[in-house]
C-alpha cells in the first residue's frame, strides 16, 4: 500500500476489504455514519456503555490471535465487564505506507472471524494511510457500544470485605506468547494467547449471579494492576493465595528464566470476578461449564485492612506485597 | 570556699537513672541543692564547698549510669540567692522535656547475680530488671516513658516492688519495668502439639529451666523474648539444626548463636578484647568472631564447611553435576536426599586439611549452623529468662528469629502459635505483651574497629549527634531503603536512627514498618516537615513517603518531598556518623553495593562519587553490564557471569578457548539463545555498574553458589570466608588487571583484563582460596588506583568508603590501608550500617542540608 496515492482506486480496495469482510446491513448502507433503532436498545436493558481502545502490537501475528482479534475482543471485553451487553463496533485503521495488502486483509478476515464469535457487528469504520516510520505497520482502534441490562450494577465501588477473587482461567499465556512470537526467542512451547471473547461467558454468570460486585479484564498490567485498582479504589485489602492462581507450568518456566512475574503479564481473554462469599461456587460451577471459564477457580478473598494493599500468600506461608508498578519490572533489591 | 553552680548535662541523661546517680554523689559530698530534667536534659544546681562541686562533676563522669551517655557538661556560676536546705530529686520541668526512649538494656551484673542467689528475693525470676537494665524500646507504647505508657501497665505492683520503685537510694529507683514473681509477668512452657506438659518427664526446676533439658534433647523450642520469638535448638546437634533448616525453610543463612558465658564461646572462638567488650556490653549484640582452627586440624567450625543447598535442584537437574577438577573442587557436591546425622558431606577449604572423623571435638557446632563461613555469630544471654534457660547448658545453643522465611519476627503469642507451630515443638511464652519487634542487632570487628552490620535491640533508638551546621535541622523523616529498612527522624541537631525493620517486599514487614513509623512519630513527637526518599521509583518506601508528603491520609498539610540518589544517600550517611560538618568541602565517596536507582535510570552499584550533603558528581564508576533477568540475576549468580563474559568477549571465542572448564560448560547448559534475545531487545536485562553482582559473578566463576543464593549477599560472603588470607598482602596475588577508560566525562573500569587473568588461572587448576584472594586484593588495588588517577584533576583529602559491598573485611582493609598509603584520610562506618541498613540516615542528612541551603 502506498502513501498519499489518494486515489478512488487505492481507497476502494481498502474500502473493499472491510466491507466485504464486516458485510452486514448497517455497514453496507455505506453511510458515514451508523444508524441505530432505539426503541430496539430499550428492550435489551437501561443503560448504554461505550468504550473505545486502541489496539498496537508487535508483532501482527501470534500464536493464538492477531492484531485484528484483539481489536476485536479486547472492546468487546471492555464492553462485557460493566455486564453490557456487546452489540456494534466501529473500526479506524492507521496503515503505514508499504503494509502488504495481503497483511490488511488476514487481519480483516480475523477480525470478521472475531466479531462473529462475539456476536457483534462492526457498523462503521475508517481507513488512513501514513508515511513509512510515522506509524508501524498497522494499528487499530476500535469503539463499541453494548447494553446493559436492567438492575446489573457492577463497579469496583461494590467491593466489601469477604468477597471472593475469581478469575476465569491460566493467566500469562498471552503475554508468554508475545514475548516469545517477538523475541524470536529460541524457545519451543505451544503457548498461545487465550485472546478470546468474555462477553457469553458474562451473560453466563449474570445469568446466575446478577448482583456480581465487580469485574475487570486483566490486560495490560496483568491481575497485579487489576487488584490494586481494586484495593485502591474500594479501601480494601485483597489476599490472594500463590498456590491456588492457574499458571500453565510453561509460562512459570518462561518467568523463572526471564525473571518476570506471571501476575504482571497481560492476558487478552482473563478477568476478574468479584462476588459475595455466598455467591461464589455457583458463580465458579457455572463458569466452568463454559469454554471460556473451564479452568476458573476462586483465588483469593478480600479483607478489611491493610487498605489498598494486595499480597500474596506463598506456598511457605509467608505473605509478599504484590505492588502496583509505577514503570516496568525493575530489580529493587540492593 | 563555699559556692554555687548551675550544671547543665547534655546526652543520654534521662530515664537511665542518672538523676538518682547525681542525688547520691550529691549527698556523699554534703552538697545541698536541686536536680531536675527539662528539654535539654539534666539540670542541677548545687550549693557547697568549691573543691567537693569539682570532685561532684569529676566522678558524675566516672560514676555515669551504664545506659546514660554524657555528650556535655557545662557549668555556670550561680549569682542569685539560694533556699537550698537539703539535695532534692525535682519534677522535671515539664514544659520542655524531651525524654527520649532508652534503648533495651542487657541483664546489669547485679541482677544476675540476684537470679543465681537462692536467698535473693529475685532468684530465678526471669524479669527481673532495674534501672541499669531490661525492657524498654521493646515494651514502650507512648509518651512520657513510665510504667502506664509500656506493656507493664497491666501489672500492679505489689508492695515491696513499690518500695523499691520509690526509694531514691535503691537501684531499681524509677524502673519502670520492675516487677518481680508475686507481682509480675509470668514464664510457661506449652507443647505445639497441645499435649499437656508432665513436669516428670523433664528433671526440671520450673517451666524455664525444662527449655534447656528440651534443647539437649534435640527438640526445637520458640522462645518468646525480649523483643520477639526466637526458635532455639542444640547448636551442636546437626540433626537438630538440620531439623530446624528444613522447617524453617531457611537453607543456608548461618543462625546466631548463644551461650551462657565467654568461655563456652572460648571452646570455638578467640574474642579480642574488643569483641568481648561487645558481647559483655548492654547492647549485647550479635558478634561475628572468626572461628577457632581446630587442634590437630582446622576441623570445628573453622575453614568453610558447606552441605549441599538446593537438594530439589538436584532433583531437576540429574546428571548436570559438575565434575570436579583436580585442585580446584567445586563448591557444592552432594548427593540428593537426606543428611544423615554424620554424613559428611563437607567440601574441603585448600585452608583446611583433611578431616579426620576420628579426632571428634567434643561439642563441636554443628556444620549446618553456618556453612561456608569463618566466622560464628554468638551473643551472650541478655535477659534473666536466656540465663536461667542456659543456667545448665555448657554448649552454645542456635537462636535465630522466630519467623516464617522472609516475615518479621513473632511478638505475639497467638500469632507465634499460628506460625510457628509446625517448626517448634514446644513454646516457651509469657504473658508480658511486645509492643514493638526488636531484633537482634549483630556487628563484626574489623582491626579495632566495630562494624555495625544490623542496627536494632540495644541501639536504637538511640540518638546519634549530628556533626556540626545540623543544630536548627528542620523535622525531617527520611523513608530508607527497600531491603534492610530503617527509618530516620531528624530533630534537635540529632538523627534518630530507627531499629532494623526488614525487607519490605513482605506484608508483615511493611505493615511492622508503617506501625514503627508512627510510633516513632509519636514518641519523639515529630511532625515531619520534609520528606526523603530514595531515587527508586518502585521502592515501597518511596511510595510510602510520597503518599505520607502529599497528605494523602488527610492529617495537616502537604510537605515537600526530597528524592535522594541512594548511593549520595550512602556517602552521607558515612560522613554524618564520622562528624563531617555541613560546610565541609566534597569527599571521594566510595559506594559499592548491590544497586541503586541511578540518576541515568540505570542501576548503580559501583559509583566514585564526588560529594558534600548537597550535591555530587559522579567521578567514575564500573563498566556497566546487564543483569539478564533482572531480579532473578541477584538469586542466580551465574547470570553474572555470563553477563560479564559476554560483555568482555565473544562468546564463541571463549568457547574455544576454555573449552573444558566448568564453568563454561555449566552456562552452555542454559537456554543462552533465550537469555541473548534478552539482551539483545533489553527485556527485563537492565545495565548496572554492580559490585555487588561482579562479585557473584566472580564467585560463581570459581564455583561458588553457581546456581543459587539462598540469601542476599551469599555468593561474596562466602567467596570471602575462603579467601586465602596469607596471601593477602604479598604483592604478586595483586595482579588482575582491570582497565580504565574515559567517555562521557567520567572514567569506567572495565573487568576484561581481570576475568582473561582469572580464566587462564581457572584453566591451570588455581585453587578457589587463591582465586578468591587475588579477585579481593586486585580489586582493592585497582580502587586505590582509581582514586590516585581522580586525584589529579580533583582535590581529595577524604575518602569515604560505603555500601554493603564495603562490610567485606578484606576489601575493607585492603583499601583502607592502600588509601592510607596515599595519605588521604579515610572514614568508614561503625554506629550506622555500611549496607541499605544506614541509608535513611544519609537521605535524612541530605534533606536537611538542601532545605537548609535553600
Ligand atoms: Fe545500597
Ligand atoms: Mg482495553
Ligand atoms: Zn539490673
Ligand atoms: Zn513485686
Amino acid at each position: 500500500l502506498a502513501h498519499g496515492s489518494g486515489g478512488k482506486a487505492m481507497r476502494d480496495l481498502i474500502d473493499d476489504i472491510f466491507i466485504q469482510n464486516f458485510d452486514n446491513p448497517t455497514l453496507s448502507q455505506l453511510e458515514d455514519q451508523a444508524r441505530f433503532d432505539l426503541a430496539s436498545f430499550i428492550k435489551q436493558g437501561d443503560r448504554l456503555a461505550f468504550t473505545t481502545d486502541s489496539y498496537v502490537v508487535d508483532p501482527l501475528f501470534f500464536p493464538g490471535g492477531d492484531i485484528g482479534t484483539l481489536a476485536i475482543n479486547g472492546t468487546v471485553n471492555d464492553l462485557a465487564m460493566s455486564g453490557a451487553k456487546p452489540l456494534y463496533l466501529s473500526c479506524s485503521v492507521i496503515l503505514e505506507e508499504g503494509l502488504p495488502v495481503e497483511t490488511l486483509r488476514r487481519v480483516a478476515q480475523s477480525m470478521q472471524a472475531a466479531a462473529q464469535k462475539a456476536g457483534v457487528q462492526v457498523v462503521t469504520g475508517d481507513t488512513k494511510v501514513v508515511s513509512r516510520g510515522a506509524a508501524d505497520k498497522l494499528f487499530i482502534n476500535t469503539s463499541g457500544i453494548g447494553i446493559i441490562p436492567t438492575g446489573v450494577n457492577i463497579s469496583a465501588h461494590n467491593i466489601q470485605p469477604g468477597d471472593a477473587i475469581i478469575i476465569n482461567g491460566e493467566l500469562g499465556n498471552h503475554g508468554t506468547a508475545i514475548l516469545i512470537a517477538r523475541g524470536e526467542l529460541a524457545l519451543d512451547t505451544d503457548i498461545e494467547s487465550d485472546c478470546q471473547p468474555l462477553n457469553n461467558l458474562v451473560e453466563t454468570i449474570l445469568n446466575v449471579c446478577p448482583e456480581v460486585h465487580a469485574m475487570r479484564d486483566a490486560t495490560r498490567g496483568g491481575l497485579a494492576t487489576v487488584l490494586n485498582e481494586f484495593a485502591f479504589s474500594s479501601g480494601v485489602g485483597i489476599r490472594l493465595d500463590e498456590q491456588s492462581i492457574p499458571v500453565r507450568e510453561e509460562v512459570k518456566g518462561v518467568c523463572e528464566l526471564l525473571g518476570l512475574d506471571p501476575l504482571y503479564l497481560a492476558n487478552e481473554g482473563k478477568f476478574v470476578v468479584v462476588v459475595g462469599r455466598e455467591n461464589a461456587d455457583t458463580v465458579v460451577s457455572a463458569m466452568k461449564s463454559h469454554p471460556a471459564g473451564k479452568d476458573a477457580c476462586i483465588i483469593g478473598e478480600v479483607i478489611p485492612s491493610p487498605s489498598g494493599v494486595v499480597f500474596l500468600k506463598t506456598a511457605f506461608g509467608a505473605e509478599r506485597i504484590v505492588d502496583m508498578l509505577v514503570g516496568e519490572q525493575l530489580p529493587r533489591i540492593c | 570556699m563555699f559556692t554555687e553552680e548551675i550544671i547543665r548535662v547534655r546526652g543520654i541523661v534521662q530515664g537511665v537513672g542518672f538523676r538518682p546517680t547525681v542525688y547520691r554523689l550529691a549527698k556523699a559530698y554534703g552538697l545541698q541543692g536541686e536536680v531536675c530534667n527539662d528539654g535539654q536534659g539534666v539540670l542541677i544546681r548545687v550549693s557547697g564547698c568549691e573543691e567537693f562541686i569539682e570532685e561532684f562533676v569529676q566522678n558524675l563522669q566516672k560514676q555515669c549510669p551504664p545506659l546514660a551517655r554524657i555528650d556535655e557538661v557545662t557549668r555556670k556560676r550561680y549569682e542569685g540567692k539560694s533556699t537550698f536546705g537539703d539535695f532534692v530529686i525535682s519534677d522535671s520541668l515539664s514544659s520542655a522535656v524531651k525524654t527520649e526512649i532508652p534503648a533495651d538494656a542487657a541483664t546489669c551484673p547485679k541482677c544476675k547475680a540476684e537470679i543465681f542467689d537462692p536467698l535473693n528475693r529475685w532468684y530465678r525470676y526471669p524479669f527481673t530488671n532495674c534501672t541499669h537494665c531490661g525492657p524498654r524500646l521493646s515494651i514502650t507504647r507512648a509518651i512520657p516513658y513510665d510504667r502506664d505508657n509500656t506493656s507493664m501497665a497491666a501489672f500492679a505492683m505489689c508492695a515491696e516492688c513499690g518500695r523499691e520503685y520509690n526509694d531514691v537510694e535503691n537501684r531499681r529507683f524509677h524502673a519502670q519495668p520492675v516487677a518481680c514473681q508475686i507481682c509480675g509477668p509470668k514464664a510457661w512452657l506449652e507443647r505445639s502439639d497441645n499435649q499437656p506438659i508432665t513436669s516428670y518427664m523433664f528433671s526440671m526446676l520450673d517451666d524455664v529451666d525444662a527449655v534447656c533439658t528440651l534443647l539437649q534433647k534435640g527438640e526445637i523450642v520458640a522462645i518468646k523474648g525480649l523483643g520477639g520469638f526466637h526458635l532455639a535448638c542444640d547448636a551442636t546437634q546437626e540433626s537438630a539444626v538440620q531439623k530446624l533448616r528444613s522447617r524453617k525453610q531457611r537453607n543456608q543463612k548461618p543462625f546466631a548463636l548463644m551461650a551462657k558465658d565467654i568461655s563456652v564461646i572460648e571452646e570455638y572462638c578467640t574474642p579480642s578484647a574488643k569483641e568481648r567488650e561487645l558481647l559483655e556490653s548492654p547492647a549485647a549484640p550479635v558478634v561475628l568472631i572468626q572461628a577457632n582452627a581446630g587442634d590437630d586440624d582446622e576441623e570445628r567450625g573453622s575453614g568453610r564447611i558447606q552441605f549441599k543447598i538446593r537438594l530439589e535442584k538436584f532433583a531437576t537437574e540429574g546428571n548436570q553435576r559438575q565434575i570436579p577438577t583436580e585442585g580446584n573442587p567445586p563448591a557444592v557436591l552432594a548427593p540428593p536426599g537426606n543428611f544423615s546425622q554424620n554424613s559428611k558431606f563437607k567440601i574441603q577449604n585448600p585452608k583446611s586439611k583433611i578431616q579426620n572423623p576420628k579426632s571428634k571435638i567434643q561439642n563441636q557446632i554443628a556444620p549446618s549452623v553456618a556453612p561456608g563461613q569463618n566466622t560464628l555469630g554468638f551473643m551472650l544471654p541478655y535477659t534473666p529468662l536466656h540465663h536461667l534457660i542456659l543456667r545448665r547448658m555448657n554448649r552454645p545453643i542456635v537462636l535465630t528469629s522466630g519467623n516464617l522465611s522472609d516475615e518479621p519476627q513473632c511478638i505475639d503469642n497467638v500469632e507465634a502459635r499460628d506460625k510457628l507451630g509446625k517448626i517448634a515443638d514446644y513454646f516457651l511464652l509469657h504473658n508480658r505483651e511486645i509492643v514493638n519487634r526488636v531484633d537482634d542487632s549483630v556487628v563484626r570487628v574489623v582491626g579495632e574497629k566495630v562494624l555495625t552490620i544490623r542496627r536494632a535491640r540495644g541501639y536504637a533508638p538511640t540518638s546519634i549527634n549530628l556533626p556540626s551546621g545540623f543544630e536548627s535541622v528542620p523535622h525531617i523523616l527520611a523513608m530508607g531503603s527497600q531491603l534492610k529498612n530503617t527509618f530516620c527522624l531528624l530533630r534537635d541537631g540529632k538523627a534518630i536512627l530507627s531499629q532494623h525493620i526488614g525487607d519490605l517486599e513482605t506484608a508483615a514487614t511493611f505493615k511492622s514498618y508503617q506501625d514503627t513509623l508512627n510510633l516513632y512519630l509519636n514518641l519523639f513527637e515529630h511532625q515531619p516537615e520534609a520528606i526523603a526518599v530514595d531515587l527508586h521509583p518502585e521502592y515501597f518506601s518511596t511510595k510510602l513517603g510520597k503518599q505520607l508528603a502529599h497528605n494523602q491520609y488527610g492529617h495537616g498539610t502537604a510537605v515537600p518531598l526530597l528524592h535522594i540518589q541512594h548511593h549520595h544517600a550512602h556517602i552521607a550517611a558515612c560522613m554524618a556518623e564520622n562528624d563531617i560538618n555541613i560546610n565541609s568541602p566534597p569527599v571521594l565517596g566510595i559506594a559499592l553495593d548491590g544497586l541503586g536507582y541511578g540518576e541515568d535510570g540505570t542501576l548503580w552499584g559501583g559509583e566514585f562519587l564526588l560529594a558534600d550533603y548537597r550535591h555530587f558528581k559522579r567521578l567514575a564508576t564500573f563498566k556497566p553490564v546487564p543483569m539478564i533477568g533482572g531480579t532473578q540475576a541477584m538469586r542466580e549468580p551465574w547470570r553474572n557471569t555470563y553477563a560479564q563474559l559476554i560483555s568482555a568477549f565473544d562468546w564463541e571465542d571463549l568457547k574455544q578457548k576454555y573449552k573444558y572448564l566448568d564453568i563454561l560448560e555449566f552456562i552452555e547448559q542454559k537456554p543462552l539463545k533465550l537469555l541473548n534475545q534478552l539482551v539483545q531487545k533489553g527485556i527485563n536485562a537492565p545495565l548496572t555498574s554492580s559490585v555487588g553482582r561482579l562479585f557473584d559473578a566472580v564467585a560463581a566463576a570459581i564455583g561458588i553458589c553457581r546456581e543459587q543464593c539462598s540469601y542476599e549477599g551469599q555468593a561474596a560472603i562466602e567467596m570471602e570466608a575462603l579467601a586465602d588470607t596469607h596471601l593477602l598482602n604479598k604483592k604478586e596475588y595483586f595482579n588482575y588487571k582491570f582497565k580504565f577508560y574515559w567517555s562521557d566525562n567520567i572514567y569506567y573500569i572495565d573487568s576484561y583484563p581481570m576475568w582473561q587473568a582469572l580464566l587462564n588461572d581457572l584453566q591451570q587448576a588455581t585453587p578457589q582460596a587463591v582465586i578468591a584472594a587475588k579477585f579481593h586484593t586486585s580489586l582493592a588495588h585497582t580502587i586505590v588506583k582509581m582514586v590516585n588517577n581522580l586525584r589529579q584533576k580533583n582535590d581529595i583529602s577524604q575518602v569515604v568508603l560505603t555500601g554493603g559491598v564495603f562490610q567485606n573485611c578484606i576489601l575493607l582493609e585492603q583499601v583502607t590501608q592502600g588509601l592510607q598509603t596515599l595519605g588521604i584520610n579515610v572514614l568508614t562506618h561503625s554506629l550506622v550500617p555500611a549496607n541499605d541498613g544506614g541509608l535513611s540516615l544519609g537521605q535524612a542528612v541530605i534533606a536537611a542540608a538542601q532545605l537548609m541551603s535553600q
